[in-house]
């Protein structure tokens, strides 16, 4: 039986160094955005000022992009490393969105990022414009193929049980590329990133304008930052909404969790505002509702039922029984390839394979299990409620939020009065760190939520591990925390060192932020050097 | 689709897994290269830069090379990809490690003027260049002894062996190999892009390196071929059946390895490439033709991983606990639609990538001299 211990620390290292790498992934995808839209005003205009603004927010940029690979690689090998049971079973259709995400995406953004940096006065102002859209484009790509492996994971489409190699393998592409999971997660997360990039302009821009100080530079980005942010707030919201129609589609386990919502409540649901989840009573206590929400939401429909863990569990129960056959008729193939009538009769249930696999934390061979059994793995279905709960409202709260801070910026850019006040200002600093702790918390609640799963329904998290001793994960957890600390560390001291030198740090030609000016030399035809 | 049947996507991808690696190691090899060889070339702090700024444009780019290699093992070698790193999991660590540190250094030293932050990044470059670089040789080394691994009836992968076990003495000089080559190439690169004082050690290194690569190569061929147990399958050979490595018989013969380059004597080619291409090396740098020069130091690469993998054909990853379970080409792969889709998605981008690429560089022609860096100072790396 596996170590459950051993579990643990597994999952705590990936959680770990995936959390941190999901730290610098959300500006990467936002900023270079940013950077991209700020350069194209410049080629445009041929305004100084714009160009300033492409290569001091790109600087930061780099600062970001170079921890985020660096986490990045540790991301691509540990699959192996930490879950070679997975790689194995699903390895054949997961692997590849990760390969095609290098072929399309990676090698682009990454190739042209040297070019960004040393290409200046290499480049025609176009070309080089084309290079940092190139880079854009290249780390959104990025996310659509990540998206898709990890959609997969939470909705596994296309594919099927192989006995003969002991693995799932693919049957339909298209279906694993188009999973709607998939599709609705990647815009939600790349709205998410481009709502992170925008407020870090937007709480930087603040603190010079606080400062006065960079004050034309400054009130660009917010401009920028703010009309950029709205859409991308509003956005975020609204197909995080398409996340939750998809989820309930998918994932019922999941949103019922989210809503701690143990019986099936009668169409249409309300949707919970707040309340303290009672896992002793299986209800949430003191909670809010808003009539008719969820349902919306969920189904798409006044009419259709969200169901409750309580009956999701009797399904599961089900399940794990069917499971149980699947996995009789399994071991009948293994030792006869055979024999036909196996093969139809795990024809038959492999569907419910994984459900069968739930019962090996408990006893050596599923077709050994007591009802007593099947009644715990069926409810070890149900991930932990409150934490997800929680993190849930917190997390949509935070979206709330962003709308009504973009929203107010936009008014006071739109008006020019930029510096008009200065409490928001300092509310844009302070709320730096927040778009950071709320897509923290979509990936908790999008991953916590789907355990005890690695593959949704297919392989539980348990027997996905690698065969390695508990000390060895141990070491590697150790080593992964204080080296990523340390990098933590450095990388904001770097990132403070740049903001407070400012985007004219090294700039000797004494006009300091007052750049507004129409260099004529820079008038010229944009194709010229 | 007749021609594209199992057997031959197979092999294709058992070919793309070839180039993946040659293209990581002819790319990011000479930065991981210059990465080691920092210490000895460069002495000043602008001399330094120079070095560090040959590579700082185009490492990143380089480095998906190896990326990719991970996300194409994954996705066509499944079972390798999960037996390997679970396996080799300190080693590959250790290599994380490096790897990790090596972008933040080139991002993060030119950031401060002190120079003990300085001196620290310089060492995380020179670990982040050799340490991987000397890990994937000894990995190889033990690929080619065979690794302790073996799968249960689920094929779930056991691995029975620890770091140590992968300190052997010959694992140990295929390290060495894999660190002379790719140092050589980074020298090489430096002789090419570099300028002044960098670029003058870089050509004395490379007349020492070059000879030096030849030699250990050629004794490891000696070794492997008259030594060095290999690895035959002995039961029925089905090379269009399902990926599962327990339906075979493999017993290990002394000298297994060199069996294909008996009933194929074409396979000659590669080891003679890599030696011709270190010949070619040496003379053109001899003339000072420096890019004729790299241009042998990358078919020399190609050759010599070349000959590694022909050699083991169609083994990819013996197993010295149970031999039978070994990984071989004709049982270790994705399914047939995967490796089919992967297929079109890589004849689609590879084209682009090296379109792309090539233009890049060319972008970068020239070379990066003191001046170019003090000009520049807080814009380069």
């Amino acid at each position: 039986m596996i170590d459950s211990g051993l579990v643990d620390l597994s999952r705590l290292q990936f959680a770990m160094t995936a959390m941190y790498h999901f730290l610098f992934v959300p500006l990467t995808l936002g900023l270079s955005f940013l950077i991209a839209i700020m350069e194209s005003v410049y080629v445009m205009t041929g305004r100084q000022v714009w160009r300033d603004m492409t290569i001091f927010w790109g600087k930061l940029f780099g600062i970001n992009f170079a921890v985020g690979v660096a986490t990045g690689i540790v991301m691509e090998f540990q699959f192996g490393m930490n879950w070679s049971y997975y790689s194995h079973y699903v390895g054949d259709i997961f692997g590849a969105p990760l390969a095609i995400e290098g072929l399309m995406a990676f090698f682009l953004e990454a190739t042209f990022i040297g070019l960004f940096f040393f290409g200046w006065d290499k480049l025609t102002r176009v070309q080089h414009l084309v290079v940092t859209w190139l880079v854009a484009i290249g780390s959104n790509f990025s996310a659509l193929w990540i998206l898709v492996a990890n959609g997969w994971m939470n909705f596994p489409v296309g594919s099927e049980f192989n006995p003969l190699t002991m693995r799932m393998e693919v049957t339909d592409f298209a279906a694993v590329i188009f999973n709607p999971v998939a599709q609705s997660k990647f815009v939600h997360t790349v709205s998410a990133g481009y709502v992170t990039g925008a407020m870090f302009v937007l709480g930087v821009s603040a603190f010079y304008l606080l400062k006065n100080r960079d004050v034309e530079f400054a009130k660009r980005s917010m401009t920028v930052a703010a009309s950029f942010g709205l859409a991308a707030a509003l956005s975020v919201v609204v197909l995080g909404d398409e996340s939750g129609y998809s989820v309930g589609e998918n994932q019922k386990m999941k949103l019922a969790a989210m809503e701690g919502m143990y019986e099936t409540e009668e169409a249409p649901a309300s949707f919970t505002v707040i309340g303290v989840p009672n896992p002793d009573t299986n209800r949430v206590d003191y909670a809010v509702h808003i009539p008719y929400v969820l349902g919306l939401i969920a189904t798409r429909s006044v009419t259709e039922e969200v169901p409750g863990i309580l009956d999701l569990v009797e399904h599961a129960k089900a399940r794990v029984k069917t499971g149980v056959a699947a996995y009789d008729a399994l071991q009948t193939i293994k030792e006869d390839p055979s024999n036909t009538e196996a093969k139809l009769r795990f024809d038959a249930f492999k569907d419910d394979l994984g459900f069968g696999l739930l019962l090996k934390q408990f006893v050596e061979d599923p077709r050994d299990a007591t009802e007593e059994h099947i009644s715990q793995a069926a409810w070890s279905t149900v991930p932990p409620v409150a934490p997800l709960f929680y993190s849930f409202r917190l997390m949509v709260g935070l979206g709330f939020l962003f709308i009504a801070m973009f929203a107010y910026a936009f008014w006071l850019t739109a008006r020019r009065e930029h510096t008009k006040n200065p409490l928001f200002l300092k509310l844009c600093l302070f709320a730096i760190p927040l778009p950071w702790i709320a897509a923290e918390l979509g990936w908790f609640v999008a991953e916590f939520g789907r355990q005890p799963w690695v593959i949704d329904s297919v392989l539980p998290t348990f027997l996905a591990v690698s065969s390695l001793d508990y000390y060895e994960v141990l070491t590697t957890l150790v080593g992964f925390v204080l080296i990523y600390s340390t990098l933590f560390v450095i990388e904001i001291g770097l990132l403070r060192k740049t903001v407070l030198e400012g985007p004219y740090a090294h700039d000797h030609s004494g006009t300091g932020g007052n750049q507004d000016v129409q260099h004529p030399e820079l008038v010229q035809p944009v194709f010229a050097k | 689709m007749e021609f594209l049947d199992y057997t031959v996507l197979r092999v294709i991808w058992w070919a793309l897994l070839g180039v993946l690696l040659i293209g990581f190691a002819v790319t990011d090899g000479f930065d991981m290269g210059v990465a080691s060889l920092l210490p000895f070339v460069a002495k000043t702090e602008t001399e330094k830069r120079v070095a560090i700024n040959t590579i700082g444009p185009v490492w990143e780019g380089n480095q998906v090379w190896l990326i990719l290699g991970g996300g194409a093992i994954f996705a066509a070698w499944p079972a390798l990809y999960a037996v390997s790193f679970s396996g080799f999991y300190f080693a590959m660590f250790i290599a994380l490690v490096a790897l990790i540190l090596r972008p933040v250094a080139f991002k993060f030293r030119s950031k401060r003027e002190c120079t003990q932050w300085r001196a620290m990044w310089d060492l995380a470059l020179f670990i982040g260049g050799l340490v991987p670089a000397l890990i994937f040789g000894v990995a190889v080394g033990n690929v080619l002894l065979g690794v302790p691994f073996y799968f249960d009836d689920t094929l779930r992968p056991f691995y029975d062996g620890n770091l140590f076990g992968l300190l052997n003495p010959f694992a140990l000089v295929t390290g060495v190999l894999s660190v002379l080559m790719l140092s050589t190439h980074g020298a090489l690169w430096l002789s090419l892009k570099a300028s002044g004082q960098v670029q003058a050690r870089a050509n004395m290194i490379a007349m020492w390196t070059i000879p030096l690569v030849g030699v250990v190569f050629v004794l490891l061929g000696v070794v492997v071929h008259l030594w060095l147990p290999g690895f035959v399958i002995t039961s029925e050979v089905v090379t269009d059946g399902p990926s599962n490595p327990l339906l075979k018989e493999v017993s290990i013969v002394t000298g297994g390895w060199g069996s294909n380059f008996d009933t194929y004597p074409l396979f000659w080619i590669a080891p003679l490439v890599g030696l011709a291409g270190l010949v070619v090396a040496w003379f053109a740098m001899l003339m000072r033709i420096e890019w004729v020069a790299f241009v042998g130091s990358k078919l020399s690469i190609g050759g010599i991983i070349t000959t590694v993998g022909l050699s083991m054909f169609p083994f990819i990853l013996p197993s010295s606990k149970d031999p039978s379970q070994s990984l071989t080409v004709w049982d270790a792969s994705s399914s047939e639609l995967t490796l089919f889709i992967m297929l079109i998605a890589t004849l689609i981008f590879m084209p682009l990538i090296l379109a792309y690429t090539a233009w890049v560089f060319k972008v970068l022609f020239g070379r990066v001299t003191e001046e170019y860096v003090e000009d520049n100072q807080h814009t380069v790396y």
